[in-house]
């Protein structure tokens, strides 16, 4: 027989304005089993608990069934008072007369009744409750850290510092990411490679990190605590152990009109090639599909084509047999930080979802830019070493149109979202270009200034002010080749007047994407993500770097777009979450997990089928003397998550969820 | 269908179980009720973990337990905390759906639906749109006289 505790709280009036809850009590207190009821103000307060408490030891309770809020909010506050008592927590549960009831109705007589049956299906619920311990499982202290950009490199560096080791992977041949490209930063101006090439340097001089570049997750096996994820070592065609980064090959190499991904397009690079000179590690790499010695291989020319970086090299470093190879890596934690890419305005698109922008001929006149190539412009290591000189005819250009929201806030177009960061980089843009061409003429058509941040909009208006940037709101319907320049129809909403300007060059500020490949990824990590393609936080504002799979952090703009304090607070973020789970030897699990009994179990593996985590195992099941009988299902605790999908499943009822067995719904649904 | 028969139906209060996930539904409920959303009583929320855990005799138990009305909901494909307990439930239902009918139950007593945990004012919905489906159903018991004379009708 139980002996079970029923705790009604008020919560001020929140409940106790709708709900009798003194009647909840006593109806409450009437049903088989129910021992103790009682009705009180503030049941979370310390005295509120210490009435739990009390009961729990005078009245010798097997069971409490606290009826307040939602579980969300207090399961755990409740769960913790039992243990205090010497009550087993999972002999505690709450039923939700707030949020679920008195808040959403007005008729007392109702919501009372209403409060009642709540109570009620866990009245019967927990007379099925047993006690249950929680489950203790051994962590790795190792992370992984998926890209090497300012997030990457700052959650590293943050774990590493902490005194654990970290293994971080690049798919790049060199660390650095998008930030390495830019020219300054806003809002202060300081030079984003001055600021980032110290970091990247200590990335790799750092005793704790292992450094994984030219490399991708192959896949990932485990749970919290114990993942195993194989790293596909792309073939660079240079042995790194003996290279010592002369770049002599690069000065060889024949081929040297390739356009390079570092400068966007505007410089060129050989097939043999640094991405650019601070590269981490100052190793190059073969771009098989430039490289004549390759070309010639995949056409089956028998006599090699080329060979001279072999031919150069003193270190005897090239190799041109070289295979993509594999490394498994044990880890406990994983943080996901692989950035974004920017919309493609051109005609061809990727998704179906997006259309791209044919009428502002990006792609067709070679001096509309991305924001992206404007930074390599403005760059002092870019191709024109920092001179703005439009990629045309390489003259300086005496208007420049800049156009923000290219993509962003356009449902038409494909993307709903604000892309966050373009209203500054264009007001830094318009900024530079003002501080390089003087007397040059920015124009930039805005839909709204979206500058909140530190120091943001102070920013802004320096670059209206002091800069003179011509701000117009509104947008821009096409834009041409006239002659010699670009002519851009806009149209500036404030004055009601259509606009033409005549441009020497225009910057599309495009929209912020997640890196192609985000879902295959995150498919191998089991973490959601939305429509975009963007890694899904476990909760927009209480856990913004955990993700729903246990273990696997977010950092950065593949979550959604983040300028650079952002990712480098979401970095630091996640690696505290992480060194927060390291600091235990032993892994506490609640044990609200599924369990076979193996003597009914038919060994049909229905639940190995629908198990979104692989935590079926089979099982050879033996007799006394050991004599094989069958295989049957058991489920590895470690990676079983609880969702229950394999008991709903099982056509012999051998699995049990704890704490939703059959048992304990049935008996809520008897209550009805 | 006689005046007495319809006035019942007008002064019947249907009680409805919801079957929900504990992740987006159960937390879309809850935003319901932060956000003070007023909806009718007569649907009574059992959590458990994901739509993946219920099982289709849940169903027919609580009909059989004098439910008039079922609604099962959880998070939208895409969606789920567990990756994919939603699919399958959606595959389970799917099937389940069809049987429904068969076994004496009208179709439109049993309401399938995704509410995310953002989605506190489509739960309102859904709670109200049930309720008043149902009520127009009738008491759940009435349901095999109703196909009786029905078919007289048409007979």
């Amino acid at each position: 027989m139980s002996r079970i505790g029923v705790f009604i709280c008020h919560c001020g009036e929140n409940i106790g304005r709708t709900v009798d809850c003194a009647r909840v009590a006593q109806s409450l207190g009437e049903l088989p089993g129910v021992v103790h009821a009682i009705d009180y103000k503030y049941m979370c307060s310390d005295p509120g608990q210490a009435l739990i408490k009390q009961a729990i030891q005078e009245k010798h309770l097997d069971g409490v069934v606290v009826g307040a809020c939602s579980p969300h909010m207090h399961e755990k506050t409740f769960r913790k008072a039992a243990a205090a008592a010497g009550m087993n927590p999972f002999l505690c549960e709450m039923a939700n007369l707030r949020e679920h009831c008195s808040w959403i109705h007005e008729d007392r007589e109702n919501a009372t009744d209403k409060a009642i049956g709540l109570g009620r299906f866990i009245v019967e619920k927990i007379k099925y409750n047993h006690p249950l311990s929680p489950i203790f499982i051994p962590v790795e202290r190792r992370a992984l850290v998926i890209g090497a950009g300012i997030a990457g490199i700052q959650a590293a560096l943050d774990i590493a510092d902490g005194g654990c080791d970290v293994v971080l992977v690049e798919k790049e041949p060199s660390i650095g990411g998008h930030m390495s490209q830019l020219s300054e930063t806003f809002p202060t101006l300081d030079c984003s490679q001055c600021i980032l090439t110290p970091r990247m340097v200590e990335i790799a001089q750092h005793p704790r990190i292992k450094l994984l570049t030219y490399s991708e997750v192959e896949s990932v096996e485990g749970y919290i605590g114990n993942f195993q994820v194989k790293i596909r070592k792309k073939a660079r065609s240079i042995d790194d152990t003996l290279c010592n980064g002369c770049g002599e090959c690069q000065k060889n190499c024949p081929n040297s009109k390739i356009p390079s991904e570092f400068d966007q397009g505007l410089g060129k690079r050989t097939a043999i090639y640094v991405p650019f000179p601070q590269a981490v590690p100052n190793i190059p790499v073969i771009d098989r599909a430039n490289c004549a010695l390759f070309k010639g291989r995949a056409k089956g020319v028998k006599k090699v084509v080329c060979g001279k970086c072999a031919d150069v090299c003193g270190r005897k470093a090239i190799n041109y047999d070289q295979q993509d190879s594999f490394v498994t890596e044990n880890v406990g934690a994983i943080i996901v930080a692989t950035g974004y890419q920017l919309y493609s305005v051109g005609k061809k698109q990727d998704s179906e979802l997006l259309c791209g922008y044919g009428e502002y001929g990006y792609g067709d006149i070679p001096d509309v830019i991305d924001g992206l190539q404007f930074e390599r412009l403005a760059s002092a290591s870019g191709p024109t070493g920092g001179k703005i000189l439009r990629p045309s005819d390489h003259k300086e250009p005496k208007t420049v149109v800049f156009l923000q929201c290219i993509g962003s806030r356009d449902p038409a177009k494909g993307i709903e979202y604000c892309s966050k960061i373009c209203c500054m980089y264009v007001a830094k843009h318009a900024m530079l270009y003002h501080h390089k061409v003087h007397g040059g003429k920015a124009v930039v058509f805005y839909m709204d200034i979206r500058a909140g941040g530190k120091g943001y909009d102070e920013f802004v208006r320096r670059a209206i002010e002091e800069n003179h940037a011509l701000y117009l709101r509104g947008r821009v319907s096409r834009m041409y080749r006239n002659g010699d320049t670009i002519r851009v129809h806009g149209f500036d909403t404030l004055s009601g007047e259509p606009m033409v300007i005549d441009a020497d060059m225009v910057v599309l500020a495009t929209a912020m994407r997640p890196q192609p490949g985000i879902a295959s990824l995150a498919q191998k990590l089991s973490v959601s993500y939305d429509q975009h393609g963007f890694i899904n936080e476990a909760h927009p504002k209480l856990r913004p770097v955990e993700t729903n799979t246990a273990g696997v952090f977010v950092a950065g703009a593949c979550q959604a777009p983040r300028d650079i304090p952002d990712s480098v607070a979401m970095a630091s973020a996640a690696a505290s979450k992480v060194l927060g789970l390291f600091s235990k030897e032993l892994l506490e699990r609640e044990p609200l997990i599924a369990h076979v009994d193996t003597a009914t179990c038919a060994g049909c593996f229905h639940c190995e089928r629908v198990c979104p985590y692989g935590a079926i195992v089979r099982k050879e099941i033996k007799d006394g003397r050991g004599r094989f009988i069958k295989i049957a299902a058991e489920v590895n605790p470690g990676v079983c998550q609880g969702c229950g999908t394999c008991q709903a499943t099982c056509p012999s009822k051998s699995v049990e969820l704890e704490g939703f067995t059959d048992e304990q719904i049935y008996a809520a649904v008897n209550a009805l | 269908m006689s005046a007495t028969g319809s006035e019942t139906k007008a002064s019947f209060e249907p009680r409805i179980i919801a079957f929900v996930c504990n992740w987006c539904t159960y937390t879309g409920a809850d935003l319901a009720g932060t956000s003070r959303i007023n909806m009718a009583p007569n649907v009574r929320i059992i959590r458990l973990p994901c739509t993946g855990r219920i099982d289709t005799t849940f169903i027919i138990k609580a009909f059989e337990r004098g439910a008039d009305g079922v609604i099962v909901s959880g998070c939208h494909p895409a969606d789920c905390h567990y990756t994919a307990g939603n699919y399958h439930a959606r595959r389970r239902f799917a099937l389940f759906h069809d049987l429904i009918e068969f076994i004496g139950i009208d179709p439109r007593r049993v309401t399938f639906s995704w509410v995310s945990a953002s989605e506190g004012g489509k739960w309102a919905e859904i709670v109200n749109d049930a309720t008043e489906r149902v009520r127009s159903l009738g008491p759940f018991a009435m349901y095999p006289r109703q196909v009786a004379s029905s078919g007289e009708q048409h007979a």
